[in-house]
């Protein structure tokens, strides 16, 4: 059961010859093939995977490691389709900034991971390709967009996965799914060869089964791009989260977020952080309700842009094959940048958006982090989202705000509510990777959430 | 809102039904939005970028190793659409 | 009633940088087989980013400066919208309410203002379907836009011919018009003079020279002067010149008002410039046509007439360089041969003696601006007579 290892142990097994990454790929492609018909986590499986993991240098950061990665980052040799059918077929003539670094890294892409269509939505049931479902519990959701990856992390079909969040969609399955998911700031890592969906808050993460692991994929992928305008030139610092004790951290428990069936776990897991020598306080910050409007107006006005090009001329089918949810947030974009409107919508946006950037910075003087629940509750059923054109919103409405400003967060596992995972989101100012996952890493050392599994059949 | 004329600006075909579907879906999301009117944005800048970056800007040097070769087209292929202008 | 013409213009000008505005392509499209130069961000794949060119934007601020204009030290790109089979991102990467430049004037014209943008790809039109080569997708390009105050064809000839000059000078692309390297948008309409403006306006486009540009306004001004006289009002349209005819036709009738919905393109970080930096790109401006033709008439005594068409022409410059008297202009204006007359040899000593007196000429010339060079040798002269300039400006950069 190699497959089950985290990202940590199977460096540590491959590097002392435990196991071959031959072995570690077999047990991953077992898995898919075993409950990949049942979840729908990958809509594409690398042919060459076993190939690859032969010639796998295990001295490398990540070498031959099998890694899945969500179908929205291009991928020479595997088709690409944001699991729309406009993309349905395609094969990219070049390769996205992060999978080249994953396999420069010696990662070996196992396969691409389902996902609501063109990243737009949090159930991974808007994906033309099907649902994909929870592993916790096929009846319900995994969470979305990248609902794929983290469904394949959870049923330990790979060792490791990459997301994408323009707002919640790495943290927020990786919430349903009870693994690991960390939002680094926007501009952290490169957007290139990513299909965009908002390009002003879209970043690339990890999705694992620890935070150490997440580290050490994120110490990979992050960096400047000089093909990506907006990718911050600041070097990275080392990533990797120390056994040492948390010290006098000031951590504000956002007061407006604490709703849902995910307050009591998130109280508990506050308590947690004071055990472990932090000081815990409520902080009140803008509400929510301010996020979901501007991130819907910025986020619509985007993607009716950035969906421009598919007209199928170069590539792909026309815009006739656009599902409903596409469809929908074009229109709305069109909408609020359309002359008459944009002031109205746009403009007032973005004014709000620095309000919440505002919100944030006043907060940040006060502590160093902010925690709260990834989202208000636990996975819904299945046909949640059918038909709610503002489900995602709603489902991320406390992941919207640090999105929104372009900050780093990560979740983690915090508990359970009728067999389904909960998840803490733990939220740092802009370029604070390091003391977010320090903070993570601490609090799974002394939990064990994290490294509970679903009972697959 | 005009859902006909503003598929028609995002250049989609709607299928029979869906004006009125999205008219109402649309509404419904508007309103949601409209919240952001509850707070006073009349001393606020907008912000269109989060990353605080200016002046990024690449040299003048061509760079001929990401020229598309095979796949989508040819080398010397022209796309094509049905005529734009017929007999122009 | 006497009607009066109300034109302006847009011109686009193909920048003649070595890579496209926001990819490594080369931007040299012309006479290369279709679609060899294209990569995934001019050809509009998924998950490409733009990244802008620097030269670009330093020629088009020079371009800007050299019109008067004055310099946004903020300023953005924004995503023109819309949606057409050449357009391969379904939105053209160009700058909307803060231009580059704005606010300069040319012959006493103003300059609305001075952008930068992205070129489209290439149309052809064949019976049954339409081809397209986006090896010009994503060519910088200029966009100049002047106020609608031209008086008529004549007065706009000169202008645009000046504009011409003034890019050729900078170097900043070829400005050929058959080659679409410069292209003319005129728009035109007829109002009674006193009155506001029309509610109406014509867009020429899609004309290949200066001769051509000129017929197609007096042609359009003479169609509307003869609809607004029988009472009705132009159909709002854009409309072509056949050069057989001499007529414009109507291209396409618009269809309800374009609405681009513009925003900030939020792949690319603004730009800010200090005034330093304007102030540097100032001072390395080449001599203006402008100038020259200031100095063929007050230093060399030749006359208007003489200064533009020697200035027009930097062969012709050149040769009339080598020994600036009026006999030379005449036989370069007369197209005769120019008049070898024996030189008189030059001693090193009276070129020392020159460049000591004149150190401000001296610096400027250090500087690289070879006007300083003509002024020298032209003092030489005063003093010697007629030297061998070519010989002259050896002697100089020894002494320099």
């Amino acid at each position: 059961m190699l497959n089950k290892l985290s990202l940590i142990e199977s460096l540590d097994g491959l590097r002392s010859k435990k196991f071959t990454s031959e072995q570690l790929v077999q047990a991953c492609l077992d898995q898919i093939q075993k409950f990949n018909p049942k979840l729908n986590a990958f809509l594409a499986i690398n042919e060459k995977a076993l190939d690859e993991a032969k010639k796998a240098d295990v001295s490398k950061s990540l070498g031959g490691i099998p890694i899945a990665v969500k179908d929205n980052f291009l991928t020479i040799g595997l088709p690409t389709t944001a699991s729309s059918k406009v993309l349905e077929g395609y094969m990219p003539q070049y390769e996205s900034t992060v999978t080249t670094k994953l396999k420069e890294a010696g990662a070996i892409i196992i396969g691409k991971t389902n996902m609501d269509a063109w990243a737009h939505g949090s159930s991974t049931e808007t994906s033309d390709f099907g649902a994909t479902l929870n592993p916790w519990d096929t009846g319900h959701l995994p969470g979305g967009s990248s609902g794929g990856s983290a469904a394949a992390v959870a049923a330990d079909m790979c060792i490791a996965a990459i997301g994408s969040e323009t707002a919640g969609s790495i943290r927020q399955p990786a919430a349903w799914c009870g693994v690991t998911g960390f939002k680094p700031t926007y501009g952290r890592v490169s957007r290139y060869g990513v299909i965009a969906m908002a390009s002003s808050t879209d970043s690339p993460g990890p999705l694992a089964k620890s935070v150490g692991d997440c580290a050490i994929i994120t110490q990979v992928i992050a960096g400047h791009d000089p093909y990506d305008a907006t990718s911050s030139p600041s070097s990275v610092p080392n990533l990797a989260p120390s056994t040492k004790h948390l010290t006098p951290l000031r951590i504000g428990l956002a007061k407006e977020y604490l709703v849902g069936q995910s307050r009591p776990a998130v109280l508990e897991a506050a308590k947690q952080f004071e055990k472990l020598g932090a000081k815990v306080e409520e902080v009140s910050l803008l509400h929510p309700k301010y996020s979901i409007g501007v991130y819907t107006i910025i986020q619509r006005s985007e993607v009716s842009s950035n969906l421009a090009r598919y007209d199928g001329i170069r590539y792909g089918q026309d815009r006739s094959f656009f599902g409903d949810e596409a469809k929908r947030r074009i229109m709305l974009g069109t909408y609020a940048l359309s002359s008459g409107y944009y002031d109205q919508y746009y403009t007032k946006a973005q004014k709000v958006r620095t309000l919440i950037i505002k919100d944030f910075d006043q907060a940040f003087k006060k502590f160093d982090l902010i925690i709260g629940p990834t989202s208000p509750g636990p996975a819904l059923k299945v046909g949640a989202s059918i038909d709610s054109p503002m489900f995602g919103e709603l489902e991320d409405m406390l992941l919207e705000p640090s999105s929104i400003a372009g900050l780093t967060s990560i979740s983690v596992p915090c508990g359970f509510v009728d067999g389904l995972p909960i998840g803490l989101q733990i939220t740092g100012p802009q370029f604070a990777e390091s003391l977010v996952l320090q903070a993570a890493h601490s609090y799974q050392q002394a939990t064990t959430w994290h490294v509970r599994k679903p009972q697959l059949s | 809102m005009d859902v006909k004329h503003v598929a028609k600006l995002a250049n989609l075909q709607l299928k029979p039904g869906e004006e009125d579907k999205f008219k109402k879906q649309f509404a419904d999301t508007l309103k949601t939005v409209d919240v952001i009117n509850e707070l006073d944005t009349s001393q606020v800048e907008p912000t269109s970028q989060v990353t605080g970056l200016t002046n990024v800007t690449r040299k003048d040097k061509i760079d001929a190793s990401r020229i598309i070769k095979k796949g989508i087209i040819k080398r010397g292929d022209y796309f094509k659409v049905p005529s734009l202008f017929n007999a122009q | 009633m006497s009607w009066q013409t109300v034109l302006g213009f847009e011109v686009h000008i193909e920048l003649g940088t070595n890579t496209k505005m926001f990819c490594a392509c080369p931007a040299d499209h012309f006479g290369k087989a279709p679609n060899t130069q294209v990569c995934p961000v001019c050809l509009g794949l998924p998950g490409a980013l733009p990244v802008p060119n620097a030269t670009a934007i330093e020629w088009c601020i020079k371009l800007g400066l050299s019109l008067g204009c004055e310099v946004n030290l903020f300023s953005k790109f924004d995503r023109k919208n819309y949606f057409y089979p050449d357009l391969p991102k379904g939105y053209q990467i160009s700058q909307y309410d803060i231009p580059f430049c704005k606010d300069g004037q040319l012959l006493g014209h103003k300059i609305t203002r001075v952008h930068l943008e992205e070129d489209t790809g290439k149309l052809q039109h064949q019976a049954s379907e339409t081809l397209i080569d986006f090896n010009r997708s994503g060519v910088p390009l200029v966009e100049v836009v002047t106020e609608a105050d031209f008086a008529d064809s004549t007065d706009s000839d000169r202008f645009l011919k000046e504009l011409q000059q003034i890019v050729r000078t900078l170097g900043i692309s070829t400005a050929d018009m058959e080659k679409g390297s410069m292209r003319l948008e005129a728009n035109i309409s007829i109002r009674h003079p006193g009155d506001p403006l029309p509610n109406y306006k014509i867009e020429v486009k899609n004309v290949n020279s200066f001769r051509f540009i000129k017929k197609a306004i007096d042609f359009e001004v003479a169609r509307q002067t003869q609809i607004r006289q029988a009472g009705q009002i132009p159909v709002q349209e854009t409309r072509g010149f056949k050069e057989a005819s001499g007529e414009t036709v109507s291209q396409r009738v618009k269809e309800e008002a374009n609405d681009y919905r513009y925003f900030p393109e939020p792949d690319i970080p603004p730009l800010e410039f200090t005034k330093e930096q304007i102030e540097i790109w100032r001072r390395e401006l080449p001599e203006l046509p402008a100038q020259v033709r200031q100095e063929l008439i007050s230093k060399y005594q030749l006359s208007p007439h003489y200064a533009v068409i020697i200035s027009a022409d930097p062969n012709m410059l050149a040769e009339f360089m080598k020994n600036p008297v009026k006999p030379t202009a005449d036989a370069l204006v007369n197209k005769r041969p120019v008049q070898t007359t024996a030189f008189i040899p030059v001693d090193k000593k009276i070129v020392e003696k020159i460049l000591v007196a004149n150190p401000r000429a001296v610096e400027d010339l250090k500087a690289g601006k070879q006007q300083a060079l003509f002024f020298l040798i032209g003092q030489i002269k005063k003093q010697v007579g007629n030297v061998d300039v070519t010989l002259t400006q050896k002697l100089i950069n020894e002494i320099l």
